[in-house]
Protein backbone atom coordinates (compact mmCIF):
# COMPACT_ATOMS: atom_id res chain seq x y z
CA UNK A 1 0.00 0.00 0.00
CA UNK A 2 1.22 3.33 -0.95
CA UNK A 3 2.78 5.12 2.00
CA UNK A 4 0.92 8.53 1.55
CA UNK A 5 -2.51 7.33 0.86
CA UNK A 6 -2.04 5.34 4.25
CA UNK A 7 -0.87 7.70 6.20
CA UNK A 8 -4.11 9.99 5.01
CA UNK A 9 -6.18 7.04 5.73
CA UNK A 10 -4.89 7.18 9.36
CA UNK A 11 -5.28 10.96 9.71
CA UNK A 12 -9.19 9.90 8.42
CA UNK A 13 -9.60 7.43 11.14
CA UNK A 14 -7.79 9.93 14.40
CA UNK A 15 -9.97 12.66 12.81
CA UNK A 16 -13.43 10.50 12.90
CA UNK A 17 -12.61 9.08 16.35
CA UNK A 18 -11.80 12.49 18.24
CA UNK A 19 -15.16 13.84 16.31
CA UNK A 20 -16.73 10.70 17.83
CA UNK A 21 -15.57 11.37 21.38
CA UNK A 22 -16.53 15.15 20.93
CA UNK A 23 -20.26 13.90 20.24
CA UNK A 24 -19.93 11.10 22.52
CA UNK A 25 -18.68 11.95 25.62
CA UNK A 26 -19.92 13.98 28.53
CA UNK A 27 -16.75 14.86 30.45
CA UNK A 28 -15.61 18.77 29.44
CA UNK A 29 -12.52 17.99 29.86
CA UNK A 30 -12.54 14.53 27.97
CA UNK A 31 -13.88 16.78 25.27
CA UNK A 32 -10.85 19.18 24.80
CA UNK A 33 -8.71 15.98 24.56
CA UNK A 34 -10.90 15.01 21.62
CA UNK A 35 -10.73 18.07 20.01
CA UNK A 36 -7.08 17.61 20.30
CA UNK A 37 -7.13 14.71 18.78
CA UNK A 38 -8.57 16.41 15.76
CA UNK A 39 -6.04 18.93 15.20
CA UNK A 40 -3.56 16.32 15.59
CA UNK A 41 -5.31 14.36 12.80
CA UNK A 42 -5.22 17.44 10.77
CA UNK A 43 -1.45 18.14 11.41
CA UNK A 44 -0.97 14.51 10.22
CA UNK A 45 -2.10 15.05 7.18
CA UNK A 46 -0.36 18.43 6.88
CA UNK A 47 3.15 16.60 8.00
CA UNK A 48 2.85 14.01 5.21
CA UNK A 49 1.76 16.35 2.45
CA UNK A 50 4.55 18.30 3.20
CA UNK A 51 7.23 14.90 3.43
CA UNK A 52 5.54 13.67 0.53
CA UNK A 53 6.41 17.46 -1.51
CA UNK A 54 9.86 18.40 0.72
CA UNK A 55 7.73 21.82 1.43
CA UNK A 56 8.93 23.80 4.24
CA UNK A 57 5.81 25.89 4.10
CA UNK A 58 3.98 23.16 5.73
CA UNK A 59 6.18 22.51 8.09
CA UNK A 60 6.00 26.18 9.22
CA UNK A 61 1.85 26.05 8.93
CA UNK A 62 2.42 22.83 11.06
CA UNK A 63 4.28 24.87 14.40
CA UNK A 64 2.42 27.63 13.78
CA UNK A 65 -0.70 25.13 14.47
CA UNK A 66 1.29 24.17 17.74
CA UNK A 67 1.66 27.50 18.80
CA UNK A 68 -2.34 28.12 18.30
CA UNK A 69 -3.13 24.72 19.86
CA UNK A 70 -0.73 25.82 22.58
CA UNK A 71 -2.97 29.02 23.30
CA UNK A 72 -6.08 27.35 22.88
CA UNK A 73 -5.16 24.95 25.65
CA UNK A 74 -4.06 27.93 28.01
CA UNK A 75 -8.19 29.59 27.58
CA UNK A 76 -9.48 26.82 27.88
CA UNK A 77 -8.79 25.27 30.43
CA UNK A 78 -9.42 28.15 33.21
CA UNK A 79 -12.76 28.52 31.46
CA UNK A 80 -13.23 24.78 32.17
CA UNK A 81 -12.37 24.84 35.21
CA UNK A 82 -14.54 27.97 35.90
CA UNK A 83 -17.47 26.26 34.98
CA UNK A 84 -16.83 23.09 36.60
CA UNK A 85 -16.35 25.88 40.16
CA UNK A 86 -19.86 27.35 38.86
CA UNK A 87 -22.13 24.79 37.90
CA UNK A 88 -20.15 21.94 40.42
CA UNK A 89 -19.65 19.50 37.61
CA UNK A 90 -17.70 19.14 34.53
CA UNK A 91 -20.97 17.55 32.84
CA UNK A 92 -21.49 19.04 29.54
CA UNK A 93 -25.23 18.24 30.28
CA UNK A 94 -25.54 20.75 33.05
CA UNK A 95 -24.25 23.46 31.46
CA UNK A 96 -27.32 24.56 29.80
CA UNK A 97 -28.65 28.59 29.80
CA UNK A 98 -25.41 29.85 28.93
CA UNK A 99 -27.31 31.94 26.78
CA UNK A 100 -28.23 33.78 29.84
CA UNK B 1 11.29 -3.57 5.19
CA UNK B 2 11.70 -2.46 8.99
CA UNK B 3 10.78 0.97 8.33
CA UNK B 4 7.22 -0.32 7.07
CA UNK B 5 7.04 -2.60 10.11
CA UNK B 6 7.55 0.62 12.43
CA UNK B 7 5.04 2.33 9.81
CA UNK B 8 2.22 -0.03 10.77
CA UNK B 9 3.12 -0.81 14.61
CA UNK B 10 3.14 3.52 15.46
CA UNK B 11 -0.18 3.63 13.34
CA UNK B 12 -1.62 0.94 15.01
CA UNK B 13 -0.77 2.63 18.60
CA UNK B 14 -2.21 5.71 17.24
CA UNK B 15 -5.33 4.54 16.88
CA UNK B 16 -5.58 2.44 19.96
CA UNK B 17 -4.64 5.32 21.97
CA UNK B 18 -7.46 7.25 20.23
CA UNK B 19 -9.87 4.00 20.61
CA UNK B 20 -8.86 4.46 24.71
CA UNK B 21 -10.18 8.00 24.42
CA UNK B 22 -12.74 6.89 23.52
CA UNK B 23 -13.87 3.94 25.97
CA UNK B 24 -11.56 4.83 28.83
CA UNK B 25 -14.29 6.03 32.10
CA UNK B 26 -11.42 7.85 33.71
CA UNK B 27 -9.82 11.39 32.15
CA UNK B 28 -6.72 10.71 33.59
CA UNK B 29 -6.94 7.44 31.39
CA UNK B 30 -8.48 9.48 28.38
CA UNK B 31 -5.13 11.72 28.71
CA UNK B 32 -2.67 8.99 29.17
CA UNK B 33 -4.29 7.30 25.62
CA UNK B 34 -3.83 11.12 24.13
CA UNK B 35 -0.22 11.19 24.87
CA UNK B 36 0.17 7.73 23.35
CA UNK B 37 -1.46 8.44 20.45
CA UNK B 38 0.75 11.53 20.54
CA UNK B 39 4.11 9.81 20.79
CA UNK B 40 3.25 7.41 18.05
CA UNK B 41 2.30 10.40 15.79
CA UNK B 42 5.93 11.75 16.58
CA UNK B 43 7.06 8.59 15.91
CA UNK B 44 5.46 8.86 12.32
CA UNK B 45 6.97 12.01 11.96
CA UNK B 46 10.77 11.01 12.53
CA UNK B 47 9.63 7.92 10.23
CA UNK B 48 8.57 9.97 6.99
CA UNK B 49 12.19 12.29 8.26
CA UNK B 50 10.26 14.93 9.60
CA UNK B 51 12.18 15.22 12.56
CA UNK B 52 11.91 18.84 12.95
CA UNK B 53 7.93 18.57 14.02
CA UNK B 54 8.29 15.13 15.32
CA UNK B 55 11.06 17.13 17.69
CA UNK B 56 7.82 19.96 18.70
CA UNK B 57 5.30 17.31 18.75
CA UNK B 58 7.04 16.10 21.89
CA UNK B 59 8.31 19.55 23.08
CA UNK B 60 4.70 21.28 22.90
CA UNK B 61 2.18 18.87 22.71
CA UNK B 62 3.39 16.14 25.38
CA UNK B 63 5.63 18.02 26.81
CA UNK B 64 3.63 21.33 27.51
CA UNK B 65 -0.12 21.16 26.62
CA UNK B 66 -0.33 17.15 28.21
CA UNK B 67 1.32 17.97 31.82
CA UNK B 68 -1.43 21.14 31.86
CA UNK B 69 -4.12 18.66 31.37
CA UNK B 70 -2.80 15.92 34.17
CA UNK B 71 -2.23 18.58 36.04
CA UNK B 72 -5.99 19.64 35.77
CA UNK B 73 -7.19 16.48 36.32
CA UNK B 74 -5.58 15.82 39.36
CA UNK B 75 -7.52 19.26 40.59
CA UNK B 76 -10.73 17.81 40.12
CA UNK B 77 -13.24 15.94 41.80
CA UNK B 78 -13.12 12.14 41.44
CA UNK B 79 -16.98 12.09 42.24
CA UNK B 80 -18.33 14.03 39.72
CA UNK B 81 -20.87 12.36 38.03
CA UNK B 82 -19.83 12.84 34.45
CA UNK B 83 -16.98 10.36 35.72
CA UNK B 84 -19.40 7.71 36.36
CA UNK B 85 -21.04 7.94 33.15
CA UNK B 86 -18.87 8.41 30.22
CA UNK B 87 -21.36 9.07 27.39
CA UNK B 88 -24.03 11.38 26.46
CA UNK B 89 -28.03 10.92 25.02
CA UNK B 90 -25.87 11.78 21.56
CA UNK B 91 -24.32 8.84 21.94
CA UNK B 92 -25.86 6.82 18.38
CA UNK B 93 -25.98 9.88 16.84
CA UNK B 94 -22.45 10.41 17.46
CA UNK B 95 -21.44 7.14 16.63
CA UNK B 96 -23.73 7.21 13.06
CA UNK B 97 -21.85 11.12 12.43
CA UNK B 98 -18.93 9.71 12.65
CA UNK B 99 -18.90 6.66 11.02
CA UNK B 100 -20.79 8.68 8.29
CA UNK B 101 -18.23 11.39 7.50
CA UNK B 102 -14.94 8.22 7.96
CA UNK B 103 -16.83 6.67 5.29
CA UNK B 104 -17.30 9.71 2.95
CA UNK B 105 -13.70 10.84 3.98
CA UNK B 106 -12.11 7.02 3.08
CA UNK B 107 -14.52 7.33 -0.41
CA UNK B 108 -12.55 10.32 -1.80
CA UNK B 109 -9.44 9.48 -0.42
CA UNK B 110 -9.93 6.04 -2.71
CA UNK B 111 -10.94 8.23 -5.22
CA UNK B 112 -8.73 11.04 -5.61
CA UNK B 113 -6.01 10.02 -3.08
CA UNK B 114 -2.19 11.20 -3.21
CA UNK B 115 -0.85 8.43 -5.25
CA UNK B 116 2.54 7.92 -7.08
CA UNK B 117 6.16 8.16 -6.14
CA UNK B 118 7.05 11.40 -4.67
CA UNK B 119 7.58 14.98 -6.00
CA UNK B 120 10.84 14.88 -7.30
CA UNK B 121 12.86 17.69 -5.15
CA UNK B 122 15.24 19.08 -2.80
CA UNK B 123 17.06 16.06 -0.61
CA UNK B 124 15.36 15.37 2.17
CA UNK B 125 13.98 17.07 4.93
CA UNK B 126 16.56 19.02 7.14
CA UNK B 127 16.89 21.78 9.80
CA UNK B 128 18.82 24.29 7.48
CA UNK B 129 16.14 24.44 4.65
CA UNK B 130 12.86 24.73 7.30
CA UNK B 131 14.91 27.13 9.73
CA UNK B 132 16.44 29.51 6.86
CA UNK B 133 12.43 29.52 5.43
CA UNK B 134 11.07 29.89 8.59
CA UNK B 135 12.77 32.99 9.27
CA UNK B 136 13.10 34.93 5.79
CA UNK B 137 9.61 33.74 4.16
CA UNK B 138 7.50 33.49 7.57
CA UNK B 139 9.16 35.90 10.31
CA UNK B 140 6.17 37.84 10.12
CA UNK B 141 4.06 34.97 11.28
CA UNK B 142 6.77 34.24 13.65
CA UNK B 143 6.01 37.43 15.04
CA UNK B 144 2.36 37.31 15.12
CA UNK B 145 1.97 34.24 17.11
CA UNK B 146 3.96 35.82 19.98
CA UNK B 147 1.44 38.68 20.16
CA UNK B 148 -0.63 35.72 20.14
CA UNK B 149 0.43 33.96 22.99
CA UNK B 150 0.58 37.29 24.75
CA UNK B 151 -3.29 37.87 24.31
CA UNK B 152 -3.73 34.18 25.51
CA UNK B 153 -2.23 34.95 28.77
CA UNK B 154 -3.55 38.18 29.07
CA UNK B 155 -7.15 36.03 28.45
CA UNK B 156 -6.21 33.59 30.66
CA UNK B 157 -5.69 35.56 33.77
CA UNK B 158 -9.13 37.83 33.18
CA UNK B 159 -11.19 34.48 33.05
CA UNK B 160 -9.90 33.45 35.84
CA UNK B 161 -10.15 37.02 38.14
CA UNK B 162 -13.52 36.71 36.25
CA UNK B 163 -15.80 39.96 36.75
CA UNK B 164 -14.04 43.22 38.70
CA UNK B 165 -11.53 40.92 40.09
CA UNK B 166 -13.70 39.25 42.83
CA UNK B 167 -11.62 36.26 43.79
CA UNK B 168 -8.18 36.77 41.73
Amino acid sequence: MDRTQFLLGLSVALFCLGLAGVIVRRNALVLLMCMELMVNAAVLTLVTVAARNHDTAGAAYVFLIFVVAAAEIAIAIPIVLLLARQRRTLDVGAYTGLGG
Amino acid sequence: MTETLLLYLFSAGAVAGALVMLVARHPMRVALGLIGTMLSLASLYALLGVHVIAVFQVLIYVGAVMVFMVFVIMLLDTRDPSFVARYSRLLVPGALAAALLAAALGALLVRYGLRGPRVPGSADFHLQPFSAAFLERYWLHFELTSVLLVIAVVAAIAVVRGRGGRDG
